[in-house]
Parts: C-alpha cells; sequence; structure tokens
C-alpha cells in the first residue's frame, strides 16, 4: 500500500483487459420491516478489485452484501451483477456468512463444504463425479486445506474454518466472493494469512468484497474501501481510513466530500466518482 | 420354548408379518427425515405437525374417508401455516408453533370429543396400532414411504446445503424458500405414515431419536444417516418382538428400544471422552 497512486486503474496489471463492471448499484435503498437499512446507495465494483466495507454497527454493511448477493430485494433501485440481477447470476456468486452463523458441530468435514460449492452447478438429478472431486481438491490445495479434508468443521482452528469457506467459494468457480466479516475474530496472523489468499483470488481475477469493523485489517490488505452508514459515506483508497473526518462522518456523521481521491457524496444525491469519467450524473430524477 | 421358535413363532401370523414390514417401512423413513429434521433445529416442529394432523384424522372418520388424506391435509396446512407466520418475522419460529400446534390438537379433541358413539378407532392413532394394519393401509404407506425417500434421494444435495448454510446456499442459486416448505411438507407425509405404527404423540421419537444416535456417534452427514437408518430399522425388529412376548403396547416398546440405544450411545461417548481426557493428561 506503500505507492497508493490516484487512480484506480494504475494498480492493474499492463496486460489487464478493460475493466469489467462486476457490480453496479444504482440508487438502492432496501432494509427489513419497513425500516431501511441502507439508502441511496450507488457503486460500482470492477473485476478484480479487493473491496471492503466497513462501517459501525447497523451501518448496513451486511445489508449490502446481501443486496449484492440477491439474498435481499431492494425497495428502490437496481442491483446487478455481472450485468444481470443477482439471482440470475447466483453460479457466479459466492457467499460466505460470518462464522457466528455457522453451526460448527454440523457433521460435515472440510471437504463437504467445498464439494457443496459444486451442488448448484449439478443440479438435483447429477451425482457429484470425478470431475467435481478434482475441482474440490485443487480447491483445498489453493487454501491449504487438501491436508485438513477429513477433519469435521467444528475441530478446526478459526482460520482454518475461514478456508474452509472460501475452498467451496473456490470450488464453485466463483467470480464473486462476498465475505461477511471474513477477518473478525482471527489474530493478526492468521489475518495475514487470510488476506494473502484473497489477494491471490483478487489477481486471479476474482472479485472479493468483505465486509469488516476492523479498520485496522482493512487498511493492511485492501485496495479499496467503502464506508457505509446507512448511505455510502466514503469511497475510495486506503487513505481515507487514516483521514478523522472520513472516520467521523462513517461512525458519527453523514456525508462528506473527500479531498484528493475526487469522491463526492452529498444530499443533493449527484455524484461523480471521476474514475476516468466513465461515470457522471445518475437519474436523479427517480428518487421519490 | 426354544430361542429359535421365540422368534419363529410370531411370523406364522399375517398380522406381525404386516406390522414387521410397516414398523421397519416407518423406522426407515423417519430415519431418513429426521436426519436433515434435526440439522435443521426442526425437532419441535415434528412433535407439533403429528399433533396437528389431529382434526384431520377425526374429520375422515367422521367422513368415513382414508384418515391419510385428513392427516396429511392438516399436517401440511400447519406446517405451510407454521411456515408462513414464521416467514413475516413477527413470531419466533417456536411460538408460532406452540400456537398452532395446540390449537389444531384442540380442535381435534374438540371434535372426537362430540363423536356420540364408539371411537375405540381413534385411539390407535393417538397411541399407535400396528397390529391392526391392513393390507390396503400396509400398500398405501408404502406408496407414501416411496414418495418420501424419492424426494430426499433427488434433493439430498440441495437439503443437505440448504440446511447447513442458507445463505450461502440462497446466494448460490438454490431455492432455499422452496425447499424449507418442501421439507416441511416431507415431515407432514412421514409423520402420516408413521401414525398407525406409534400414534400421534411418540411420532417424535422415531423421527428424532435415531437421528440424535446417529449425531453422537458420527462425524460425517453420511454416517449420521446410515447410524440413524441402522437404528431406524432395527428398532422396530427388537420392539414388535419386545412387546409381542411382553404382551406390552407396540409402539411404546419400539420407542424405548430407540431410547434405551439412545443412553447406551450417550453413554458410551461420555466413557470414551473421559478416556480420551485421561490419556490427553499422561
Amino acid at each position: 500500500m506503500t505507492f497508493a497512486t490516484p487512480s484506480p486503474e494504475s494498480r492493474a496489471p499492463a496486460a489487464a483487459p478493460p475493466a469489467q463492471t462486476v457490480i453496479e448499484l444504482r440508487g438502492v435503498t432496501a432494509g427489513y420491516d419497513g425500516e431501511p437499512a441502507v439508502e441511496d446507495v450507488d457503486l460500482r465494483i470492477d473485476r478484480g478489485a479487493l473491496v471492503a466495507v466497513f462501517g459501525p454497527n447497523g451501518g448496513g454493511k451486511t445489508t449490502l452484501l446481501k443486496l449484492i448477493a440477491g439474498l435481499l430485494q431492494p425497495w428502490r433501485g437496481d442491483v446487478e451483477v455481472l450485468g444481470a440481477p443477482p439471482a440470475r447470476a447466483a453460479r457466479a456468486i459466492a457467499y460466505v456468512p460470518q462464522a457466528e452463523l455457522v453451526d460448527w458441530s454440523f457433521p460435515v468435514s472440510v471437504w463437504d463444504v467445498a464439494m457443496m460449492g459444486r451442488f448448484p452447478a449439478l443440479g438435483p438429478f447429477r451425482q457429484p463425479g470425478g470431475a467435481d472431486r478434482d475441482a474440490v481438491a485443487a480447491a483445498l490445495d489453493r487454501v491449504g486445506m487438501l491436508s485438513h479434508a477429513r477433519t469435521q468443521i467444528g475441530r478446526l482452528s478459526g482460520g482454518q474454518r475461514r478456508r474452509a469457506f472460501l475452498a467451496r467459494a473456490v470450488a464453485a468457480d466463483a467470480q464473486l466472493y462476498l465475505l461477511d466479516e471474513p477477518v473478525t475474530g482471527v489474530d493478526v496472523p492468521t489475518q495475514e494469512d487470510l488476506m494473502d489468499l484473497l489477494a491471490a483470488e483478487s489477481r486471479a481475477g476474482r472479485t472479493v468484497v468483505a465486509t469488516t469493523h476492523d479498520l485496522a485489517a482493512a487498511s493492511r490488505h485492501f485496495e479499496r474501501v467503502v464506508g457505509m452508514n446507512r448511505r455510502v459515506v466514503a469511497d475510495g483508497d486506503v487513505s481515507l481510513l487514516s483521514d478523522p473526518d472520513v472516520l467521523s462522518r462513517t461512525y458519527g456523521g453523514h456525508l462528506l466530500v473527500i479531498g484528493e481521491r475526487g469522491v463526492l457524496l452529498d444530499d443533493a444525491h449527484h455524484h461523480d466518482t471521476e474514475r476516468g469519467g466513465e461515470r457522471h450524473f445518475h437519474d436523479e430524477e427517480r428518487h421519490r | 420354548m426354544s430361542p429359535l421358535d421365540a422368534i419363529l413363532d410370531p411370523l406364522a401370523f399375517p398380522f406381525f408379518i404386516r406390522a414387521l414390514l410397516a414398523s421397519t417401512i416407518v423406522g426407515l423413513v423417519c430415519a431418513v427425515v429426521g436426519s436433515y429434521m434435526v440439522l435443521r433445529g426442526l425437532a419441535f416442529m415434528g412433535d407439533a405437525l403429528s399433533h396437528s394432523a389431529f382434526p384431520g384424522v377425526v374429520i375422515a372418520y367422521l367422513l368415513k374417508g382414508p384418515f391419510y388424506i385428513g392427516a396429511a391435509v392438516a399436517a401440511v396446512a400447519t406446517s405451510l401455516a407454521i411456515g408462513w407466520v414464521t416467514r413475516r418475522g413477527q413470531l419466533r419460529g417456536d411460538t408460532a408453533i406452540g400456537v398452532l400446534f395446540a390449537g389444531m390438537f384442540a380442535l381435534g379433541i374438540f371434535l372426537f370429543s362430540r363423536i356420540p358413539n364408539y371411537v375405540g378407532d381413534l385411539f390407535g392413532f393417538l397411541f399407535g396400532e400396528i397390529l391392526g394394519i391392513g393390507d390396503t393401509d400396509l400398500i398405501a404407506l408404502s406408496v407414501l414411504a416411496l414418495i418420501v425417500l424419492a424426494t430426499v434421494a433427488v434433493l439430498w444435495k440441495e437439503l443437505l446445503y440448504a440446511t447447513f448454510d442458507p445463505l450461502g446456499a440462497a446466494a448460490a442459486g438454490l431455492p432455499v424458500a422452496r425447499l424449507d416448505y418442501l421439507f416441511l411438507a416431507l415431515i407432514a407425509l412421514t409423520i402420516v405414515i408413521s401414525l398407525q405404527a406409534v400414534g400421534i404423540i411418540l411420532v417424535v421419537a422415531m423421527l428424532v431419536t435415531p437421528a440424535a444416535i446417529g449425531q453422537l456417534v458420527a462425524s460425517s452427514f453420511t454416517r449420521l444417516l446410515a447410524v440413524a437408518i441402522a437404528v431406524g430399522v432395527l428398532s422396530p425388529v427388537a420392539g414388535l418382538y419386545l412387546s409381542y412376548w411382553l404382551d406390552a403396547a407396540t409402539g411404546a416398546t419400539i420407542v424405548l428400544v430407540e431410547t434405551a440405544i439412545f443412553i447406551v450411545a450417550l453413554l458410551a461417548k461420555r466413557g470414551s471422552s473421559v478416556v480420551g481426557s485421561a490419556r490427553g493428561t499422561t
């Protein structure tokens, strides 16, 4: 992160194809039981991005992830994954829930969990075969869990548990990894290992979006950070996380103008990310 | 009487053979569905659905229709109602279950108490009456069992994924909500199949106990299922003979055999973990 540059495009490898939009949210408002959890969210994430969504509890981090995963329908606005509604792109999406939502006593091994990644593509009438076993073995190898393949998931360490779920995403050949709090509750060396894996996936063209309330972890490992406090209150590179103004907006206030990254977010609901000027004002008449 | 005679003698009775067949089929279906049910935390749901089948049975009796239909309609309707109330999110699942199953069971008892003439047949549904099962019942039961087992055989992967991680499964494109409803319907059908064998009050044991034993001794889902099936199929055989020799209620004896196996498994598990920790200290 020492060579953070003003333009996000500059981090892309020289031979990379033109950036492909994987996630696009336009004017999205959504919530539960009549209470909005996220409001008026515009967000675009390109292929291969490694994005942390940070913010306070109740700030809408998980809601944003669920919207992208198609687990929650927007009240207003559009969510697109790979140019289609999330449900149509489901095979390309891997969603990893928070560790505390998983029943770790469930009688499945690491191998079984990774194999589940193959189930949706197989459909009801086909059983897992040699190609699926090869894919699972390769996925476990990639996340360093092949030697634990037969271990019941409750016997794993915190880092290994997350690797098992990552193996499921890899085995599914997902293009988009959505991870809810992947580095929460593990020690720093384990965080480093996990983030190395995620960075490798992002270099391989997978798009990785993770929520975190651990700002230190976010600033060490991610390329782009999105601050959520009901609205997107910050969006840019990790230098935002050392900006006291950004932090006070994310964890206290509402909206702000962020300096050098040219991210402007204000109540007039227009914004311009100034990334090569490829996206400008959105149709503003959509509001109310 | 030699031990061999004790085993062979009852086989001379067609009702005993029918009871053996019916109860092992019931044990098999209950073990398979119960394994998913326990992992989904739906043990209480099993109890609720069996009780809510009662008004259906009574209404079928009053209309002189087949009890299968009445029980199935009442149980499926209740399972859908519970799913619907829970999905609306204002009440916890166990609250919705408690309200609806007690209400349905009360309706059953109300209707039952209004029947003026002899209702001995209906007691069979409360406590089980497998020795009285007829050929038609056995055929109907087998067909329903085949439907349930075939459905699970086709959807085992999807049910497993949706049970283990509903969010991940839904994001990856599995129809998790529809699988939830389908599974509730499978529980309801399984209960209908089991009513004659063990009765409304004890069905939950057939569903939960074999799976619980599997969960105690197995660390993989396949082994859990295998253990549950073994217990589910062998317990009715042992229970039937025991009840024949001891002249005791059949359904209750079958359930007691399963309960005994559960206690042994629990003690063996505790014993082994004590040994394990003792080894760990040396």
